[in-house]
């Protein structure tokens, strides 16, 4: 049994952070640096009580439009910020989007390489008959993980949330996957202070602080993702300039440009667009498949490199056919 | 050295003639989170290298940055 992405929705909050609006709180900050080399403009926020699981159900909701809900047969929700430690927000989500209770659901915790996961798990699901339609929801709200002097975390980040079907098809859509994980990174990206670790601290109002190593995220990438996009053509079987579409994970402009230079990718066929969202962790990737999809940058039959990399360190990639 | 000088005012978009190998380049005004990541490009581009942070934060001058660089390079 092969499997194809069938749709994608997202949803942005309403909420707009502007680079106007940062500057006034920041007036040493460069509003025009920011925009012309990390490629960010503006960034959705989500409102206080607005969550990741609330945006995915919105985003989903979307989809089921024109999707009949009974059949999806299982909910996979990538996120790191859930409604509760317990239960699994991908059960409530099942319960909001009035899908059937015969089906599985649950979530799975990882950030920027998340959506390179859940396809690989949505594959693996339907190649062995335990699904026919996975509804794969990703949805993160880093803003609830930052204090508003953090200029430099709120520059970059935006919160999001999309939803894809993943159906089964008679053509393999969804190629060979190359995964990686290496835990040493865990330090230099990371939200310590609340969690078990730290018996779950914020009951005493304390916020959650995301922490970036920033030089040594980006020493990661260009260590990491080079080699990455040259496994994932080996495995495919496909020669790099046979790749039609490139997108990486939009963390920010100038690391994407220094990746496209380094690998030798031709920069036409390869996407930047995060300047009305941001660095959108696990949405990036669905966000600029949609987008490439509706402003006709690929089309049906093109061949699209998708490659993930970030917090964990964890990464991966697969290359589609639209 | 006169090179890595160079390139690395190209990398901090800077004069080369404000640039010498004694200065703490942390302190120019130049010097914030883009202009890091634009340092360690460089680096990489002509020299092979990552620097991991730790090592990183303890070289101070544009000659302790270039005698590590030298040490360490492919």
């Amino acid at each position: 049994m092969s499997a194809k992405i069938s749709q994608i929705q997202y949803y942005l909050p309403e909420n707009v952070l502007s680079n106007e609006y940062l500057v006034t709180q920041h007036p040493e900050w460069n509003p025009q640096k920011v925009e012309s080399k990390v490629g960010i403009r503006n960034r959705h926020i989500a409102l206080p009580e607005e969550t990741a699981l609330d945006m995915a159900v919105k985003a989903a909701e979307k989809l089921l439009v024109t999707v009949d809900p009974n059949t999806i047969d299982f909910v996979l929700f990538c996120t790191q910020s859930p409604d509760h430690l317990l239960p699994t927000s991908a059960c409530i989500a099942q319960e909001r989007l009035g899908l059937r209770t015969n089906i599985g659901s649950m979530d799975f915790n990882l950030g920027c390489s998340g959506y390179i996961y859940g396809l690989a798990l949505a594959k693996g699901l339907i190649s062995s008959g335990v699904a026919g339609n996975v509804l794969l929801l990703t949805g993160e709200t880093y803003s609830k993980f930052m204090a508003v002097s953090d200029i430099s975390n709120r520059s970059i980040f935006g919160d999001a949330a999309t939803a894809s079907l993943i159906s089964k098809s008679d053509n393999d859509h969804i190629g060979e996957f190359v995964l990686g994980t290496d835990g040493k990174g865990a330090e230099n990206l990371i939200v310590r202070n609340i969690g078990a670790k730290n018996s779950f601290s914020s009951i005493n109002g304390e916020r959650p602080e995301l922490y970036m190593n920033g030089p040594e995220i980006f020493n990661f990438t260009i260590e990491t993702i080079p080699p990455l996009v040259e496994a994932v053509c080996v495995k495919n079987r496909i020669a790099r300039n046979d790749v039609d579409y490139v997108i990486l994970h939009q963390a920010n402009k100038y690391i994407i440009e220094f990746l496209i230079s380094t690998i030798g990718l031709d920069p036409s066929k390869c996407h930047i667009d995060m300047l009305e969202y941001g660095n959108t962790v696990s949405n990036t990737i669905p966000i600029a498949l949609k987008d490439s999809w509706d402003r006709g940058l690929i089309k049906t039959g093109d061949k699209v490199l998708l490659a993930g990399f970030g917090v964990g360190y964890s990464w991966g990639s697969t290359i589609i056919r639209v | 050295m006169d090179k890595f000088t160079t390139i690395l005012a190209d990398a901090l978009e800077m004069d080369i003639a404000a640039v010498k190998g004694s200065d703490k380049f942390r302190e120019y005004e130049e010097w914030d989170s883009l202009a890091v990541l634009s340092v360690i490009a460089m680096i990489k581009q002509n020299y092979g290298i990552t620097i991991p942070r730790k090592e990183f934060d303890t070289l101070l001058t544009i000659e302790e940055l270039y005698s590590y660089i030298s040490a360490n390079k492919g």
